[in-house]
């Protein structure tokens, strides 16, 4: 079973980044679950989101405290979360940011896989909006390979409607545009 | 033909109902059931479901709608959680004393105060001597199914009580998973059409809900005893033909790992799912653990629990609610009682847990397996704990 955990600021989607990976493992045969940290939620506060991941079905149903993965829509919540908190020293931190995966291996002390994309950047050219949530989808699939892109076009299509293929553009150029760096 | 899919548990819930064809839905929003009834309104709005759905002041105002609904022979249905049920508490065994079989939703969330918006199971305890069958769900497939087995117990010649079925509140209603999907065609043919025995008609005046006198009142409620009492054969035989239709299978208390069990969990609500992962852990290092799951409160299975805990040394009912000044938690009392007159009955210890979100983790069961281990030896005196008390 992988873990994930999202950061984000509310009104950033992040419960909808959960909603559409769960659905597109679910799209695949798999089994997942995405729930949002429950209660309410202030605009612009951070917040945090969840996934679980697994070829049988999942039982447990408490938080996640040590995630595998943590992926971060807003780099200024850097300064403010301990985006690393519990996060496997095996595991993956992915970040929109404009800065490379050595220079988050510095400010974080995190030692395990990092990729950093400017999904920011892509999601203003292909979205018209800094919105990273569904962009940033293409990159925990590109850093994790735990669902194939495609999967994500039906839940996309079913969410966004119109709007679904600028949103699978923008996913598909973090996977592409995403660099990893394997720190230490 | 039931089809895969990937959902929110609160937004199945509203999609199973609606394959129920209910014809009045009246709710007033809460958190954290909301998102049943505003997607039931979104499925009406839609055309999907021909279905009055009205929006009332007040949940009181909710229950009281369902209750002339269905006493005008309509099926109906409401959703609600905490404080909004605590709301409708004059209502609730008005409905069951006029034999209203009215489905209720509940997405149990702990009630005030101080104030607080997440799970625990206190709301619906509250509710516990209403009258009404009382169901528990685990999942959301179960949630979808159980939804769907509501209609029809509630609805049979030899029940007509309202059902409330009861799903945690963010730990179930707010997860999207995968479930299986039933479509119309196999709910229309399990589900039959609402017959009820007598409506409110103008052309055919009856009246509903008139004063009981105290010579009529001791017989009165020894029969609404009796109903629910008896309801139990129907609920038995509506899952088992639910197993036949859909295989899956639906039991009063479910034994997990029970076989050769020393010490055993009993839970109620999605807390199982979570207790299960570390009842196997257990057992994989050799710890006789198991789990039962109580899935039907009302009418209380007595039966099924004497005959579930028979060999078992310890059992630990974790209880998600607190009767303050009382012997324990719910669930506690009502075990410990039923198993009193047992010869062999085990030591029954009380952990009441998760209150108001506060987080159920692996780690925590496997914590209060060696506390039970302990109590095995030296049958502790005190009856309950609240588990996991910062500065106790």
């Amino acid at each position: 079973m992988v873990e994930i955990r999202w950061h984000g600021r509310g009104g950033q989607g992040a419960v909808t980044s959960v909603e559409m990976f769960a659905l597109t493992a679910i799209e695949e045969g798999k089994f997942a679950q995405g729930f949002p940290s429950f209660g309410p939620e202030r605009r612009g506060a951070p917040v945090a989101a969840f996934n679980r991941v697994d070829n049988k079905r999942i039982k447990v149903r408490s938080g996640i405290y040590k995630p595998d993965v943590v992926v971060v829509l807003d780099p200024s919540l850097m300064s403010t979360v301990n985006v690393v908190e519990g996060l496997k020293p095996d595991g993956i931190l992915i970040v929109n940011t404009v800065e490379s995966p050595a220079e988050i291996g510095k400010k974080t002390g995190f030692k395990g896989t990092i990729a950093t994309v400017d999904a920011a950047h892509i999601a203003r050219e292909e979205l018209g909006v800094p919105i990273t949530n569904t962009t940033m989808l293409g990159a925990l699939m590109r850093a994790t390979k735990l669902v194939k892109i495609e999967s994500a076009e039906v839940p996309l299509k079913n969410r966004f409607g119109r709007l679904a293929p600028r949103n699978v553009k923008a996913m598909t150029r973090a996977y592409k545009e995403l660099k990893i760096s394997k720190a230490a | 033909m039931s089809k895969r899919i990937g959902m929110e548990i609160a937004l199945a819930a509203a999609e199973a109902v609606a394959l129920c064809r209910p014809e009045v839905i009246a709710a007033y929003p809460i958190t954290p059931n909301t998102h049943i009834p505003e997607h039931l309104s979104d499925i009406v709005a839609d055309g999907r479901l021909d279905a009055e759905f009205i929006c009332v002041e007040s949940e009181h105002t909710a229950l009281s709608a369902c209750c002339g609904a269905s006493g005008a022979g309509a099926r109906a249905f409401t959703a609600t959680s905490s404080q909004g049920l605590a709301y409708m508490t004059e209502i609730v065994p008005i409905a069951s004393a006029m034999r209203l079989p009215i489905v209720m939703i509940i997405g149990n969330r702990a009630l005030s105060g101080p104030i607080n918006i997440w799970n625990d199971q206190s709301d619906v305890m509250y509710q516990r001597d209403a009258g009404w069958i009382s169901m528990f769900a685990n999942n959301g497939q179960e949630v979808i199914d159980m939804a769907i087995q509501s209609f029809k117990i509630a609805e049979h010649r030899d029940v007509l009580l309202p059902v409330n079925l009861n799903l945690d509140g963010f730990q179930l209603t707010h997860v999207v998973e995968p479930m299986e999907m039933p479509d119309q065609a196999e709910v229309d043919s399990f589900l039959p059409s609402f017959k009820p025995l007598a409506t409110l008609h103008p052309d055919k005046a009856v009246s509903m809900g008139t004063l009981g006198l105290p010579d009529i009142f001791n017989e009165a409620m020894e029969a609404k005893d009796e109903v629910l009492k008896n309801s139990r054969k129907v609920i038995l035989d509506v899952w088992k033909e639910w197993k036949q239709k859909f295989g899956r299978t639906y039991e009063p208390i479910e034994a997990c790992k029970m076989k050769g069990a020393e010490i055993a969990f009993l839970s109620m609500g999605s807390m199982g799912e979570t207790a299960e992962v570390a009842v196997d852990e257990l057992r994989k290092q050799g710890v006789p653990v198991g789990l039962l799951k109580l899935r039907l409160w009302r009418p209380f299975p007595f039966q099924e629990l004497k005959k579930a805990v028979k060999g078992v040394k310890v059992l630990v009912v974790l209880d998600r609610a607190v009767s303050f000044g009382g012997p324990g938690g719910p669930a506690f009392s009502e075990v410990r009682s039923a198993l009193y007159n047992e010869p062999d009955k085990p030591f029954v210890m009380n952990e009441i847990i998760g209150l108001g979100g506060r987080d159920v983790r692996v780690e925590d069961f496997v914590k209060i397996i060696e506390k039970a281990q302990k109590a095995l030896k030296t049958k502790p005196k005190e009856d309950y704990e609240i588990y996991g008390v910062r500065g106790s």
